[in-house]
C-alpha cells in the first residue's frame, strides 16, 4: 500500500500534536507566540511535502492527490499560514494567548486536506467534520464574550444541522448506488437503469450540506452573524480556507461520480448561484459593521465561483480555481485591514471608522482601496481576472442568464466597495488609529502586491488550473 | 514576437508608461507640505510634458499613406489563450494618442494653484490617468483595451470624489456605477468573441466575420458600454453631474478625452467588427443622436451654471460624432473623427476658461458675472474664440467637423442632415447667450471690479489651444491626412462586408 500519499497530512497531524504537547509543557506566557511560529514553520513544511508528492490513489481508494488536490492543498495551507499570522496581534489584545489557538487551526486544515484529496464519502464526510470541529471551537474562542459565544453556538448547531443533511444525503447515495466510492458511484450512474430519482434526491442532500459550509443562499444565514461575533482572526480564517476547501470539495463531487447527472444538480446549481449573488450584492448595501459587509460580500463571490461549477466544464473549474485563489488572498489582506483597525488598544468594526483614512494612514487606505477595486471586479486587479475566467465558461456554456446576472449584480457590488473607498478618501478624518503591528502588516502587504501585481504574471497560474481542472474533465 | 517597432524602440509602451514611474516619484517625494506640492507639481509638468514630447514621433513618423496599424508591438502574455500584450495605432487612434498627450500638461498647469489639498495625490492620479488613457487608445488586444477601458474609472472616480465640489460623492458614485454597468456588459462581449475568434487580438477580431444573429447581441452590448460612454441621450445624465463636480483639469480631460473613449470604441470595434448590426441598428443610433442634439441643446440654453451649460453642448455635439459615425461614408467618419478631435480641443479650452474665473470668484453661476470685457479683455478674446468654435464659425475647429458629418448625414438622407443641423443654429444660440451674459455688459458687482485678467501661466496654456484651433479650422489637411488611408479602407470593408451578407441572403432565399 502506498501509504506515502497521505504523508503532508500525517506530517501535519503529528506536528499538531508535537506542538500541543509543546504548550503543556512550555512557560504559558511564551507557548502561544511560539506554538504560532511552529505552526507557520509546520504549515509551509507541509506544502513543500504537497509539492514533492507524487500523484496516485492509494488506501483502498479512499484517498487520491492528483494535480486537482494539489493546488487545493496549496491554497488552503496559504489561507492557513495567513490566518495563523494574522491572529498573532490580535490574540495578545483580547487575551486569547492560548496556544490551542494555533493547533486548531492545523486540526482543521488537515481536515481541509482530506476533504480535498476525498475520493470516498467516507473520507469526505471525515476531513469535513474534523474542519468544522475545529472551527466550531475557534469562533467560540474568546469564551468570555457573549458575542464569540453566540456565534460558536450558532455556528456549531446550524453546523450540526448541514452535517446531518449531509450524512443523510450519502446514506441514500449510499443505498441507491451500492457505495461509498467516488469511482463505483460514477459507474452505478453512468448506467441509466440504476440512475434512480433516489440518487438525485440524494445529490441535493449533499448538494444542501456542503452549500452550508460554504454559505450559498439559501443556506447563509449564520454567516453575518457567525462573521460578527467570531474573533476576527477566526471569522478571516473562516473566509478563506474553509471555503475553498468546500468548493473545491464539491466541484470534485459534482463533476466526477455524479457527472453524469450533470444535467439534474446544474439547475440547483445555477439557482443557488444566482440568489447568492443577488442577496450578496443587495443586502451588504445596507451595513455599517464591516464584517458583517464582509460575510454578505462572501456570499456574493461564492456565488459567483459557483458560476464555474454550474457550466459543468474543464474551463468551468479553472475558473473556479483561479476566482478562488484571487479571493483567497484579497479576502485575507481585507481581514489583515479589518485588524488593524484598533483605537486605543480596542478593535472597531464600523464602516464609519475608516473616515479619512486615506489622509491619517496613506499605505493602508491604499491597501484597502486595491482590495476593494480587485474585489468589485475592477482591472488591472486580480479580481477583474477570477471573474474573467469565471465568465468565460459561463459564455462557452451560453448560460447567458448567469453571466448577465453575474455582471449586473457586480455592478450593484460595486456600489458597496466604492462606499468603503469614499469613506477613506472623500469624508473628513475620524481619529487616527493605533499603531499597526508588523504581522498585520505584512499579510496585507503580501495580498496587496499579489492583487495588483497579479497580471503582470497569470500565464503560471492559469496554466496551474488549467492542469488541475484537467484532472476532472480530461 | 516583435517588442520593438518602426521608432527603434517601444514607443507607445513608453507613452503609456512614463506617466505611471513619473507618478511612482511623486509618490516616494517626502518633506514639508508646501515643498512636496511643489516638487509634485514640477515632477508632473516635467513627466507629461517628455510624454508629450514622445509623442511627437508619432505625428512626425507616422506613414499617413497606409492603413495598417503602426508601431506595433506584442509581447506574450496569455500566448495559450490568444490574449498578448500588443499596441499599436493607425490613423484613427494616433490623433487621440497626441489629444492625451497635450491635454494633459495644460491640465497639469490649469491645476498648478487652483488645486492647494493633496497636491502629491492629486498629480499621481493625473499620471494614472494619463496612462490609462493613452493605453486605451494603443491597446490593440482586446483585454488590454479593456484593463484601461476600465482602469480609467479608478483615478477618475477619485479626482472627482477627492477635489470635486459640494455634491462630489454623488457625482463620483454616479459617474463610477453608470460607467461599469455598461462596461461589464461590454466584457461579455469580448468573451463571447473570443470564443468565437480564440483570439483577443484586434486585427484579427477585425477580420472574423460574426454572424449576423450574433452580432445583433455584441453590438447591443457595446452599445451599452460605449453609448454610455460618449454619452447618448438618454444615459448621459451622468456627465452633467461629474462635470460640474469635478475640478477643472478633470472636467477638461473628460470632455476632452474621456467622452471621445466611447466613440472610439464604436469606431474601433462596433462599426468595422459588426458591420450587419452596424446597418441594422444605424437608424436607432440617429434617432437618439438627433434627440441628444436637438434636445440636450435646449437644455442647455435654460442652464445657469456655465459648467452644466458645457456640459449639456457636450452631449450635444458628441451626437453630432454618433451620426457621423453610423453614416459609414468616408465624409460622414472623417467629419466624426474631425468633430472628436475639435471638441477635445474646443470644449476642453471651454472648461479651462470656466476654471479661469471660478479661481477667482468660485462661483460657476453665470448671473453672478457680467461685463468681463472691460476688466479681462485678453480673457473676453479667448473665450470668444472657443465660444465660436463650439458653435462651428468656419475658420475654426468647430466648422471642419460639422460639416463634414453634415454632407456624410446628406448622403444617408436629407431629414438626418436638416435635423443635425439644428445643432449649430441652437449652438450657436446658447453659447452667444453665454458669451453675452458673462463678458458683456456693465460690471454691477463689486467682486468682479478688482478681478484679474490672464496671468502668463495662464496664457501659457491657452495659447497652444487657440493656435490649435485656429490651424485646425484654418487648415484641417494637415489632420485629416492621417486618417484618410484607415477611414477609407474602413469605409471599402465596410461595403464589402454587406454585399457579402445580402449575396449570401440572397442564396439562402432566392
Amino acid at each position: 500500500m502506498n501509504w506515502q500519499l497521505a504523508l503532508p497530512e500525517i506530517f501535519l497531524s503529528c506536528a499538531a500534536m508535537a506542538i500541543l504537547m509543546y504548550g503543556v509543557f512550555a512557560r504559558p506566557e511564551r507557548s502561544f507566540v511560539m506554538a504560532s511560529m511552529l505552526s507557520v514553520g509546520a504549515v509551509l513544511l507541509t506544502a513543500m511535502l504537497v509539492l514533492s508528492g507524487a500523484p496516485g490513489t492509494g488506501y483502498n481508494g479512499l484517498f487520491t492527490v492528483d494535480a486537482y488536490s494539489h493546488f487545493g492543498k496549496l491554497l488552503i495551507l496559504t489561507a492557513v499560514a495567513l490566518g495563523v499570522v494574522m491572529s498573532l496581534d490580535y490574540a495578545e489584545h483580547a487575551n486569547m494567548q492560548r496556544f490551542e489557538f494555533p493547533v486548531l487551526m492545523l486540526l482543521a486544515a488537515v481536515g481541509m486536506m482530506l476533504m480535498v484529496s476525498a475520493t470516498n464519502l467516507m473520507t469526505l464526510y471525515l476531513g469535513l467534520e474534523l474542519m468544522s470541529l475545529s472551527i466550531y471551537v475557534l469562533a467560540a474562542f474568546a469564551r468570555d464574550e457573549r458575542r464569540s459565544a453566540e456565534a460558536g453556538l450558532k455556528y456549531f448547531v446550524l453546523g450540526a444541522l448541514a452535517s446531518g443533511l449531509l450524512l443523510y444525503g450519502v446514506s441514500l447515495v449510499y443505498g441507491f448506488s451500492g457505495s461509498m466510492s467516488f469511482a463505483e458511484i460514477g459507474r452505478a450512474m453512468a448506467d441509466p437503469k440504476s440512475a434512480s430519482p433516489g440518487l438525485t434526491v440524494g445529490i441535493v442532500f449533499i448538494v444542501a450540506g456542503l452549500a452550508f459550509k460554504v454559505s450559498a443562499v439559501p443556506f447563509h444565514m449564520w454567516t453575518p452573524d457567525v462573521y460578527e461575533g467570531a474573533p476576527t482572526p477566526v471569522t478571516a480564517f473562516m473566509g478563506t480556507a474553509p471555503k475553498v476547501a468546500a468548493i473545491v470539495l464539491l466541484v470534485r463531487l459534482l463533476s466526477d461520480p455524479f457527472g453524469a447527472l450533470l444535467g439534474q444538480w446544474q439547475q440547483l446549481i445555477v439557482l443557488v448561484s444566482i440568489a447568492s449573488m443577488i442577496l450578496g450584492s443587495l443586502a451588504a448595501i445596507g451595513q455599517r459593521n464591516i464584517k458583517r459587509l464582509m460575510a454578505y460580500s462572501s456570499i456574493g463571490h461564492m456565488g459567483y465561483a459557483l458560476i464555474g461549477l454550474a457550466a459543468g466544464t474543464g474551463a468551468g473549474v479553472r475558473g473556479v480555481l483561479i476566482y478562488m485563489l484571487t479571493y483567497v488572498f484579497m479576502n485575507a489582506g481585507t481581514f489583515a485591514c479589518i485588524l488593524a483597525m484598533r483605537r486605543k488598544g480596542r478593535n472597531v468594526e464600523g464602516v464609519g471608522d475608516l473616515a479619512g483614512l486615506g489622509r491619517t494612514d496613506p499605505a493602508m487606505a491604499l491597501a484597502i482601496a486595491v482590495f476593494m477595486f480587485s474585489m468589485a471586479g475592477i482591472p488591472p486587479f486580480s479580481g477583474f481576472w477570477g471573474k474573467y475566467f469565471i465568465f468565460t465558461a459561463a459564455v462557452q456554456q451560453g448560460m447567458w442568464l448567469l453571466a448577465v446576472v453575474g455582471v449586473l449584480t457586480s455592478v450593484i457590488g460595486a456600489f458597496y466597495y466604492i462606499r468603503i473607498i469614499k469613506v477613506m478618501y472623500f469624508d473628513e478624518p475620524a481619529p487616527a488609529f493605533d499603531p499597526r503591528p508588523v504581522s498585520l502588516s505584512f499579510v496585507a502587504c503580501a495580498s496587496g502586491l499579489f492583487t495588483t501585481f497579479f497580471f503582470l504574471f497569470p500565464a503560471p497560474v492559469v496554466a496551474a488550473a488549467e492542469a488541475a481542472a484537467k484532472v476532472l474533465f480530461p | 514576437m516583435n517588442a520593438l517597432n518602426a521608432a527603434g524602440f517601444p514607443l507607445l509602451s513608453l507613452l503609456t508608461f512614463l506617466p505611471l514611474v513619473g507618478g511612482a516619484v511623486i509618490m516616494m517625494i517626502r518633506g514639508p507640505e508646501a515643498a512636496v506640492a511643489a516638487n509634485a507639481r514640477w515632477t508632473a509638468l516635467w513627466t507629461s510634458l517628455i510624454v508629450f514630447a514622445l509623442s511627437l514621433v508619432l505625428w512626425f513618423k507616422f506613414d499617413t499613406s497606409s492603413a495598417d496599424f503602426q508601431f506595433v508591438e506584442e509581447v506574450a502574455w496569455l500566448p495559450q489563450w490568444g490574449i498578448n500584450y500588443k499596441m499599436g495605432v493607425d490613423g484613427i487612434s494616433v490623433l487621440f494618442v497626441l489629444l492625451s498627450t497635450a491635454l494633459v500638461p495644460l491640465c497639469i498647469l490649469a491645476s498648478w494653484n487652483s488645486i492647494e489639498t493633496r497636491v502629491r495625490e492629486f498629480m499621481f492620479s493625473f499620471l494614472v490617468l494619463e496612462t490609462m488613457m493613452v493605453g486605451m487608445f494603443a491597446a490593440l488586444d482586446f483585454v488590454v483595451f479593456y484593463m484601461f477601458f476600465e482602469g480609467v474609472l479608478i483615478p477618475m472616480y477619485l479626482l472627482i470624489g477627492v477635489w470635486g465640489g459640494p455634491r462630489r460623492v454623488y457625482a463620483a458614485i454616479k459617474f463610477f456605477l453608470y460607467t461599469l454597468a455598461g462596461s461589464v456588459l461590454m466584457l461579455l462581449a469580448l468573451l463571447a468573441m473570443w470564443y468565437a475568434a480564440g483570439s483577443t487580438d484586434i486585427p484579427t477580431l477585425m477580420a472574423t466575420q460574426f454572424k449576423p444573429a450574433v452580432q445583433t447581441w455584441l453590438f447591443l452590448a457595446f452599445f451599452a458600454s460605449f453609448a454610455v460612454k460618449v454619452p447618448m441621450w438618454p444615459v448621459h445624465t451622468w456627465l452633467p453631474d461629474a462635470h460640474v463636480e469635478a475640478p477643472t483639469a478633470g472636467s477638461v480631460i473628460l470632455a476632452g478625452v474621456l467622452l471621445k473613449m466611447g466613440a472610439y470604441g464604436f469606431l474601433r470595434f462596433s462599426v468595422p467588427m459588426l458591420p450587419d448590426a452596424t446597418a441594422y441598428f444605424a437608424p436607432m443610433i440617429f434617432a437618439l443622436s438627433v434627440v441628444a442634439v436637438i434636445y440636450t441643446s435646449l437644455v442647455a440654453l435654460a442652464q445657469t451654471d456655465m459648467k452644466k451649460l458645457i456640459a449639456y453642448s457636450s452631449v450635444a455635439h458628441m451626437g453630432v460624432v454618433t451620426i457621423g459615425i453610423f453614416t459609414v461614408n468616408e465624409q460622414g467618419i472623417s467629419g466624426a473623427l474631425f468633430q472628436m478631435l475639435s471638441h477635445g480641443v474646443v470644449s476642453g479650452a471651454l472648461f479651462l476658461c470656466v476654471g479661469v474665473v471660478y479661481d477667482r470668484i468660485h462661483s460657476r453661476e453665470i448671473a453672478r458675472y457680467g461685463g468681463l470685457a472691460d476688466r479681462m479683455p485678453k480673457y473676453a478674446l479667448a473665450f470668444m474664440l472657443f465660444s465660436m468654435a463650439s458653435v462651428g464659425l468656419p475658420g475654426t475647429a468647430g466648422f471642419v467637423g460639422e460639416f463634414l458629418v453634415l454632407v456624410g448625414a446628406f448622403k444617408v438622407s436629407f431629414w438626418l442632415a436638416l435635423l443635425g443641423s439644428m445643432g449649430m443654429i441652437l449652438g450657436a444660440a446658447y453659447m452667444l447667450y453665454l458669451y453675452r451674459r458673462v463678458i458683456f455688459g456693465g460690471i454691477t458687482r463689486d467682486e468682479l471690479k478688482s478681478i484679474m485678467d490672464l496671468s502668463p501661466r495662464e496664457i501659457a496654456v491657452f495659447a497652444p489651444l487657440v493656435l490649435l484651433t485656429l490651424w485646425m479650422g484654418i487648415y484641417p489637411s494637415s489632420f485629416t491626412v492621417f486618417w484618410d488611408a484607415s477611414v477609407h479602407a474602413m469605409v471599402e470593408k465596410h461595403v464589402a462586408a454587406l454585399a457579402s451578407t445580402s449575396k449570401l441572403a440572397g442564396v439562402i432565399a432566392p
